[in-house]
């Protein structure tokens, strides 16, 4: 091998010689290094060391997973010439972007901040709202509405109350001050996230098809611009620390952990916006996110089949002294690449001028296929851009069936001797379960987030999915949301509990009213190189590509977050699914709170049966075992199309899925709504063989919808011509009292009792010392 | 007849509340940009909620350096009528527009909800005949504690400049003040949001008899043709 064939750099520290102790601190193989050199056909320098590390780490190059992601459907089957195509599908830009008729589009996509997030809560959070609003609006869409996914260790740790506190004070900071609504999300906790919580942002934004803007440098000459905030040290190699376990020396790495200024992201929005809006003058446009400047050069580059060179003393700079190497990998946010038409760079500055923000012309495209970096007028690096894109490896990864499984899976309540609830039991075990932080309230964390800016929000944070009115033009329509995943379910089962996460989350929209559209996934897995890991991943992605194909929901994009890993083991499996759906009428929006006394109850899709998986295995008797909950795809989709049906006939008043807690939890959360509504069942025409099961089972397909007296045989009728078991199980009665009554026992409970336990739990929990 | 909406750098409801006036009442509405030195013919000048200059010092501390607030300051000298929701009703009070200071909310944490909120008699316009007694407007602030030393709360007391007040407090707010207007009863602020309850699928739509109520005290015919 010869030696670097560019000139040293500027910064003596950048020429050592590339030895395998370097590599190795690089996070590169042996092997990926040969690659390296055979791509440049010499030793990389250290900054072209350090381009490569980040653009091969997992955050940026898949390279575990991408033939897995190549088993999701694209493109919706039942798409129509106006109505549900995939205009920019998943992988090919930074969101997708799906087709919503009259010129319409919208654009959105989850993506992690794991692991900054575990070191520095706050900041991490924040972060990884900015990072994903820029991958929406560097589409050319305005950013409409946020959700988030966060998983954490249990309340009673003072570790997992500091996370907690600073996650959500994060997400408000940011999200509040830009101005985008958080409209929705889930939040778990369990123990196999303890010191290693998950944060998955989604953005969604709407644009015309006319304004959809791609990360592409193109035209010999064009001039590149650096747009927003200056270049600092902060977030130095975030990529690579992200594909990386953490371990107690992570603290180490905090200034990995990058540093979010809502307020930059703001004017960035708007002049971004601003100068897309300007016809022809942005040729492509693409965000500094992980790997900054390096990403955003080589991928435009290598989209474009073009090349880029750029002029390092040319970037705007928060800190004197800065080589290559920290320029090229600093993660400073607010940060935009933009490729502008030649001859017109006094519009673009202009339209920053006003707005106060850098635009620094710092680079032109080329037509040689490479990345060129210059400093002090040196060469400091010069790559292939397709060798850091298309050119990064890709991984088969060895897959064993974990040993626990074998266990889990064969485990029963009658084999394992589990005592059914006796009167006391299931007394206790109600409001047990209604104030577990899993299943209470969210309260305290959704008004910490502005979740009304932009006057669009329908149906508020707290009921299956939330309702977003989008103003098109002078139209508008409207859409629904939901995040959903049950990591338990995920750990008995993996293809299974993938399968369950989306259609929970498909239910979850129909019980809105809505029509599912398509999705956008976040993979929340351990260390990939662990074949037990692997084995959960490659489970879960099958599971989801095979019920995102029998649904025809396409996947339109989404994010990889592995080493998901504490010195303890890895988290529960969780591929995060959130899926867009779509209200054809403004008077189909449904919500899961009754609102008055009188109504019928009527359970869709029979009792239920099973234990296994469910939070009252869990809470009760401290067990995470036995299979995942049945799911039938067929049954599932007819329930769906029945309660579709029966809502746009107008007969559904409310309508709860079963979830987490079961069938007395669901009926409860539909009290919650309003004051002084209670509620008489008669379950004893239901069979289960078991109590605890039938109460607080968690069997897929179920579920509540309160209908009119008038109306109950119409449904009753149409469930029967459908196949679906429905049930009338009760009324909605005046007053406070919860009384069930089953074949065996009778059971009463205040409704205000359970209420203020499980609006206020988490709150109480959190006014306990937490650490820092 | 025209209605002036103000966008600072890091205004975020600025959109919201061109909608409330240009679609909740149908009137003719403008933005002006906080670099403009002047305010052209208005008829009412609102300053909207959000994160001026990111709000990183105190909250509407930069913002009332912006060029165009001298203009606003001439305009209500002048008897024009000036509306600061949320971050505007923090920038009026930096301004010295109106009395008092708005600091964190008690809690130390942001919050967003909707607001049972007391109606005042404070004036001919804003009152409980001309607004019902109670209405609900949705929040959304992390410093909306407002704060006045006691000779200006005598002062407030006496001139009947409280407009709003909370029915539960959120933030821990002097005497429960959700909003007040200046002595001469042409500058309103409040920390609610008008803003989001105009529209026939939000908490309320009492924002629109709010934006009357507001109009009223300098154009009753205005607000009769939109009624």
């Amino acid at each position: 091998m010869k030696r670097a064939g560019l000139p040293p750099n500027p910064d003596p520290v950048l020429n050592q010689p590339i030895t395998p102790e370097l590599v190795r601190k690089h996070g590169l193989l042996p092997g990926e290094i040969e690659q390296v050199r055979g791509h440049l056909g010499r030793d990389p320098t250290l900054t072209e060391l350090g381009i490569f590390s980040v653009m091969w780490s997992e955050h940026c190059s898949y390279k575990n997973t991408r033939p897995l992601l190549k088993g999701f459907p694209t493109e919706k089957v039942g798409a129509t010439a106006d109505f549900g195509r995939v205009l920019v599908r998943a992988g090919e830009e930074n969101a997708g972007i799906i087709d919503v008729g009259d010129g319409w589009a919208i654009a959105f996509k989850i993506e992690s901040h794991n692991h900054p997030s575990a070191i520095e809560p706050f900041e991490g959070a924040a972060t990884g709202v900015g990072g994903i609003i820029r991958d929406i609006f560097t589409m050319g869409a305005r950013p409409v509405l946020l959700t988030n996914s966060l998983r954490f260790g249990e309340l009673d740790s003072p570790v997992t109350r500091r996370l907690l506190r600073g996650v959500v004070a994060g997400i408000a900071h940011y999200g509040n001050c830009v101005g985008v609504p958080t409209v929705g999300g889930d939040v778990y906790f369990d123990r196999s996230y303890e010191g290693n919580p998950l944060v998955n942002a989604l953005c969604l934004g709407t644009l015309r098809h006319d304004q959809i803007r791609k990360g592409r440098a193109t035209g010999l000459g064009n001039p590149v611009y650096y747009v927003g905030a200056a270049t600092g040290r902060d977030g130095l190699g975030g990529a690579a620390f992200a594909s990386r376990e953490l371990s107690a020396e992570s603290a180490a790495d905090r200034p990995a952990v990058q540093k979010g200024d809502p307020f930059m992201e703001k004017l960035l929005i708007e002049a971004c916006l601003e100068m897309m809006a300007v016809p022809g003058l942005v040729v492509g446009i693409q965000d500094m996110g992980a790997a900054g400047l390096t990403c955003s050069t080589c991928e435009t580059a290598s989209r474009g089949g073009a090349g880029i060179e750029i002029e390092l003393d040319r970037v705007p700079q928060r800190e004197p002294g800065m080589n290559s190497y920290e320029i090229m990998l600093s993660e400073s946010q607010e940060r935009m690449l933009v490729i502008v038409q030649a001859g017109r760079e006094r519009e673009i500055e202009d339209v920053f001028a006003k707005w106060d923000l850098h635009a620094a012309r710092v680079g032109s495209v080329t037509d040689t296929g490479r990345m060129l970096v210059r400093h002090h007028g040196i060469d400091v690096a010069d790559i292939p851009a397709s060798a850091l894109t298309d050119g990064a490896p890709v991984y088969q990864r060895e897959a064993t069936r974990p040993a626990y499984l074998d266990e889990t899976s064969r485990w029963t309540p009658a084999a394992a001797g589990l005592p059914d609830l006796d009167l006391a039991g299931v007394q206790a075990a109600l409001p047990r379960l209604l104030w577990n932080p899993t299943i209470a309230s969210k309260r305290w964390i959704y008004r910490q987030y502005d979740h009304m800016v932009q006057h669009g929000t329908v149906v508020e944070p707290g009921s299956d999915a939330a309702v977003v009115r989008l103003r098109l033009g002078a139209g508008e329509k409207f859409i629904a949301i939901s995040n959903d995943c049950n990591g338990r379910y995920c750990y008995l089962n993996p293809r299974r509990g993938a399968m369950i996460a989306m259609v929970e989350c498909l239910r979850n929209l129909v019980c809105s009213g809505a029509t599912p559209l398509a999705m956008t996934d976040n993979l929340n897995f351990g260390n990939p190189y662990k074949p037990e890991n692997f084995y959960q991943l490659k489970e879960c992605v099958a599971g989801l590509a095979e019920a995102c194909r029998f649904f025809d929901v396409p996947v339109v994009g989404g994010n990889v977050s592995l080493y998901n890993e504490s010195p303890e083991g890895a988290i529960d499996p969780t591929p995060t699914v959130s899926v867009v759906g779509f209200i054809e009428d403004e008077a189909h929006i449904t919500r899961q709170f009754v609102r008055v006394a009188g109504v019928r109850l009527i359970l869709l899709g029979g009792a239920p049966t099973e234990l296994g998986g469910s939070q009252f295995l869990g809470i009760v008797h401290r067990k995470k075992t036995g299979d995942a909950p049945a799911v039938d795809f067929a049954a599932e989709r007819s329930l769906q199309d029945l309660l579709l049906g029966q809502i746009r006939a107008g007969r559904v008043g409310a309508a709860h899925d079963l979830s987490e807690g079961g069938l007395l939890v669901a009926v409860c959360e539909m009290l919650f709504g309003h004051d002084n509504l209670g509620a008489a069942l008669d379950l004893s025409a239901l069979e289960s063989a078991r109590q605890d099961a039938l109460l607080f089972g968690e069997s897929q397909g179920r579920v509540v919808i309160s209908v009119a007296g008038a109306d109950v045989q119409a449904v009753l009728a149409a469930a029967r011509a459908s196949g679906v078991p429905a049930d009338p199980i009760g009324e909605v009665t005046a007053g406070v009292r919860f009384a069930v009554r089953t074949a065996t026992a009778s059971h009463e409970w205040s409704v205000p009792g359970l209420r203020a336990g499980w609006e206020t739990s988490i709150e109480t929990a959190m006014k306990r010392p937490g650490l820092g | 007849m025209n209605i002036a909406v103000l966008q600072f750098p890091g205004s975020n409801c600025d959109q919201d509340a061109f909608q409330l006036f240009a679609g909740g009442l149908g009137l003719p509405t403008r933005f002006v940009w906080h670099k403009d030195t002047r305010l052209g013919e208005a008829d009412l000048v609102v300053l909207p909620g959000g994160f001026a200059y990111g709000d990183y010092l105190r909250c509407g501390a930069i913002a009332r350096f912006s060029p165009v607030m001298a203009a606003v300051g001439e305009y209500a000298r002048r008897g024009g009528l000036v509306l600061g929701i949320c971050n505007g009703f923090q920038i009026l009070c930096e301004a010295g527009l109106l009395p008092g200071a708005l600091i964190r909310n008690s809690s130390l944490e942001f919050r967003c909800m909707t607001c049972g909120l007391a109606v005042e008699d404070a004036g001919p316009a804003f009152n409980p005949g001309t607004l019902g007694a109670r209405i609900r407007l949705p929040i959304g602030h992390g410093e909306g504690n407002y704060r006045i030393d006691e000779a200006g709360r005598e002062r407030l007391a006496a001139n009947r400049q409280v407009i709003l007040r909370y029915v539960d407090n959120p933030n821990g707010s002097l005497d429960n003040i959700a909003g007040v207007r200046n002595e001469a009863g042409n500058v309103f602020g409040m920390m609610p949001h008008p803003d989001r309850a105009f529209e026939r699928f939000h908490p309320s739509r009492d924002g629109i008899s709010v934006a009357r109520a507001i109009l009223s005290v300098r154009h009753p015919d205005l607000v009769r043709k939109t009624a």
